[in-house]
C-alpha cells in the first residue's frame, strides 16, 4: 500500500466533459490512475464506462476537460495521439481481430509498422506472447477458425505486442459463451500480477474482488462512487450501487 | 431425474436417388413448373437447331490451304469467294480473309509481330503471378512486373525512340485496340476510384465535397457524351492541342468515367467493414495511410471483388463506343470490313463472331474473378 502511494499518476483525468449531440455521456469526470494500479469501473449499460476509457486513448473526443497520460496531454495532434496510442493498448468486447491476417500477423502488424522491428523480432515476440496466452499452435490459423475464448486471448497478445504500459478493457467477457470467460479472465489475472496499469470495464465482479486495486461505480456519465474492493462489496455508500450490486449479484 | 447415457452417432436416413428422382424434384416439382420445362425445351428446340445449321451444318468452311505455326492444313482446294458461299448459312472464309482486320486493325502487316509480342508478354505476366506465389520476394518481382509492363508495351505498340518504326495510334484497331482500351482504362481508373471512395468518405470537407461531386456528374452522364466530350471538347482547353492523340484523349475520358463506377463500388466495400476494424487500427496506433492500406482496403477490395469485376466487364462492353469518336476498335471492324466490294452483305458472320470473341474474353474474366473470390476469402476459411 504505502509503494502505491508514492507511485505517480500515470493517468490523469480532470474536469472530463463529453456530449454525443445533445446528450451529455461525461459528467465532470475526475480520476487519477497511479501506475501499475489495477481499476475496474462498473455500472448499468449506458452509464458511460466505455467512453470514458474510449476517451482515454483517444478514440473518442471530449469537448471539455484534460487527459494526461505518461505526461502527455491528449489532444488533436496526430503526433502526441500516435505516441499515446504506442503506449496505451486495448482490447474490445468484440475482439477486432483482423479477419484477414492470420493470428501471428494480427500480432506482428503494430511492432512493425509503428514501432519499426524488424519481421524477425516481432514474430519471435508475437510466439512468445501466444504461447503465454495458450494459443501458440494456432498462430498460423486465422481469427474466424478460432473460439471466441481464443480469438480474446489473441486479442489480448496482440495489445501486449507493442509492449504497452497502460491496457484499456472494454468489457472483454461480455461477448463471450459462458464456459469461455474464466480462460480470458485467468489471462487478465496473470497480466494484472506483473504490475501492468489496467483499467477494466467489466461486469465480472469475482475478477473486480480478486484483483482490483479500486473500483469506480458509474451511472449516467458520472463516477458516483469509488472505493477499494473490500469496501465496495461491504459498505457501499449510494443507493444506486446498492441497487445495482443487488441486481447484479442475487444470481 | 433421468440421465441420459451418450448416443452413437449414425448417418442420415437414405434418401431415394436417381434420375427420375431428380427430374421430378427439380423440373416437374408442380404442374406450373412442368409446364415451365416443357415451354423451354420447345423455344430451344425451334431456337437451336436453325443456329446449329446456320453456323455448322450448312455453313462454309472452304478455307483453302491454312498455314497454323508451320504446318499445312488443307481444307479445299480453293478458298470460297463471295458468290460461291451461299446466302443461307455462314461464310466462315470471310472471317478468315479479315481475320487480321478483326485482331489488329489497320496495323501494318510487317509490324504485326509487335501486338503479337505485347500478347505474349500478357500471358507471360499472368503465368509468372502464378508462379511467383510462394517466392520470398514475390511482392517485388511482381511489382517491377507491374512498372515495366506497360511501358516496353507501349514502345512495342507505338515504335519511336530510335528503336522501332513509328505506327501512329490512328492505326491501331481491331480487338488489340478494344483490350488497349478496356485494360488501361480498368487499370488507370482503379487507383482513382479507390482515392475517390476513401475521399467520399474523409472527415475532410473540400476533399469529401469535391469527391462526392465528381463521381455523382460522371455518373449521371452517359459514357457517349464523355467520349464526345474528351475528343472535341478537351482540345479547346488545351493550347497546342494539334498532334493531342485522339486515342489518349479517349482513354482519358474512359479512366474518368471509370473510376467514378469504381469508385461506388469501393465505397460499398468500405462500407461493409465494421466500425471495429478501423477502431481496432486506430488503437494500435497505425497511421491513416497504414490503417487503408493494411486494414481496410484489403478487406473492403475483397468483399468487392465480383462488383469490381462486374464493373470491368462493362466497361469492356461499352468500350465498343469508341467507334463514335473514330476509332476502329474490333466492333467497328465489322461496318469496315463488310463495305469490302468482294464481301458485300456478310456483317452476319462479323457481328457472331464479334460476340462469340467478346463472350470468351468477358466469361473467362467473370470465372478468373470468381477465383479469386475463392483464394481470397481467408475470413470463412475451415
Amino acid at each position: 500500500m504505502e509503494k502505491e502511494n508514492n507511485a505517480s499518476n500515470i493517468i490523469e483525468i480532470s474536469d472530463l466533459n463529453k456530449w454525443y449531440g445533445d446528450f451529455h455521456a461525461l459528467k465532470n469526470i475526475n480520476m487519477n490512475v497511479k501506475e501499475g494500479e489495477i481499476i475496474v469501473v462498473c455500472g448499468p449499460s449506458g452509464s458511460g464506462k466505455s467512453t470514458l476509457i474510449r476517451c482515454v486513448n483517444f478514440l473518442e473526443k471530449f469537448q471539455e476537460g484534460g487527459i494526461l497520460v505518461d505526461g502527455t496531454e491528449l489532444s488533436d495532434d496526430a503526433q502526441k495521439i500516435r505516441k499515446i496510442r504506442s503506449e496505451v493498448s486495448m482490447v474490445f468486447q468484440h475482439f477486432n481481430l483482423f479477419p484477414h491476417l492470420s493470428i501471428v500477423d494480427n500480432l506482428t502488424l503494430a511492432p512493425i509498422w509503428v514501432h519499426n522491428e524488424t519481421k524477425e523480432e516481432s514474430r519471435n515476440k508475437a510466439l512468445k506472447l501466444l504461447d503465454r496466452v495458450g494459443i501458440k499452435d494456432q498462430a498460423e490459423k486465422y481469427p474466424n477458425q478460432l473460439s471466441g475464448g481464443q480469438q480474446q486471448r489473441v486479442a489480448i497478445a496482440r495489445s501486449l505486442c507493442t509492449t504497452p504500459k497502460i491496457m484499456l478493457f472494454d468489457e472483454p467477457t461480455s461477448a463471450l459463451d459462458p464456459e469461455m470467460i474464466s480462460e480470458v479472465l485467468d489471462v487478465m489475472v496473470e497480466l494484472a500480477k506483473e504490475g501492468i496499469t489496467m483499467i477494466c470495464v467489466t461486469h465480472e465482479m469475482g475478477f473486480a474482488k480478486k484483483v482490483a486495486n479500486r473500483i469506480i461505480f458509474m451511472d449516467e456519465g458520472q463516477i458516483v462512487e469509488e472505493n477499494n474492493p473490500d469496501e465496495f462489496f461491504k459498505n457501499p455508500e449510494s443507493d444506486r450501487l446498492k441497487l445495482f450490486l443487488k441486481q447484479i449479484l442475487t444470481h | 431425474m433421468a440421465v441420459n447415457e451418450l448416443q452413437s452417432t449414425r448417418k442420415p436416413p437414405i434418401t431415394q436417388i436417381g434420375a427420375v428422382l431428380w427430374l421430378r424434384s427439380n423440373l416437374f416439382s408442380s404442374w406450373i413448373n412442368g409446364l415451365l420445362t416443357f415451354a423451354s425445351l420447345y423455344l430451344l428446340y425451334i431456337a437451336i437447331p436453325p443456329l446449329l445449321d446456320w453456323m455448322f451444318l450448312s455453313a462454309n468452311f472452304n478455307f483453302g490451304t491454312v498455314n497454323i505455326l508451320g504446318f499445312e492444313i488443307k481444307f479445299s482446294e480453293f478458298m470460297a469467294d463471295n458468290q460461291n458461299c451461299g446466302r443461307e448459312a455462314a461464310c466462315w472464309p470471310y472471317i478468315y480473309e479479315k481475320f487480321y482486320m478483326y485482331i489488329y486493325g489497320f496495323y501494318p502487316r510487317e509490324e504485326s509481330w509487335r501486338p503479337d509480342v505485347v500478347y505474349g508478354l500478357t500471358a507471360l505476366l499472368f503465368v509468372t503471378v502464378r508462379l511467383v506465389r510462394n517466392y520470398k520476394h514475390k511482392n517485388r518481382v511482381i511489382l517491377s512486373m507491374i512498372v515495366t509492363f506497360p511501358i516496353v508495351s507501349y514502345i512495342l505498340m507505338a515504335g519511336g525512340f530510335g528503336l522501332l518504326p513509328v505506327v501512329e495510334t490512328h492505326q491501331w484497331g481491331g480487338l488489340t485496340l478494344s483490350l488497349i482500351i478496356a485494360s488501361v482504362g480498368i487499370i488507370v481508373s482503379f487507383p482513382i476510384g479507390v482515392v475517390l471512395a476513401l475521399g467520399r468518405r474523409s472527415d475532410l470537407k473540400v476533399i469529401k465535397l469535391f469527391s462526392t461531386i465528381f463521381i455523382e456528374f460522371i455518373r449521371g452522364v452517359p459514357l457517349i457524351t464523355i467520349l464526345f466530350m474528351a475528343s472535341f471538347v478537351l482540345p479547346l482547353f488545351l493550347e497546342s492541342s494539334t498532334n493531342f492523340d485522339k486515342l489518349l484523349r479517349a482513354l482519358i475520358g474512359i479512366a474518368l468515367f471509370q473510376a467514378a463506377y469504381f469508385a461506388e463500388v469501393v465505397r460499398g466495400g468500405l462500407q461493409a467493414i465494421p466500425k471495429g476494424q478501423y477502431e481496432a487500427a486506430d488503437a494500435i496506433g497505425l497511421s491513416y495511410f497504414q490503417k487503408n492500406a493494411l486494414i481496410i482496403l484489403p478487406q473492403a477490395l475483397k468483399i468487392s471483388i465480383p462488383n469490381i469485376v462486374g464493373s470491368s466487364i462493362s466497361l469492356f462492353k461499352d468500350s465498343t463506343l469508341v467507334l463514335i469518336i473514330g476509332l476502329m476498335d474490333m466492333l467497328a471492324m465489322v461496318n469496315m470490313t463488310s463495305n469490302d466490294p468482294y464481301w458485300l452483305g456478310r456483317e452476319t458472320e462479323g457481328f457472331v463472331f464479334v460476340t462469340i470473341v467478346f463472350w470468351v474474353i468477358l466469361y473467362s474474366m467473370s470465372r478468373y474473378s470468381r477465383k479469386l473470390e475463392i483464394r481470397f476469402n481467408t475470413e470463412n476459411k475451415n
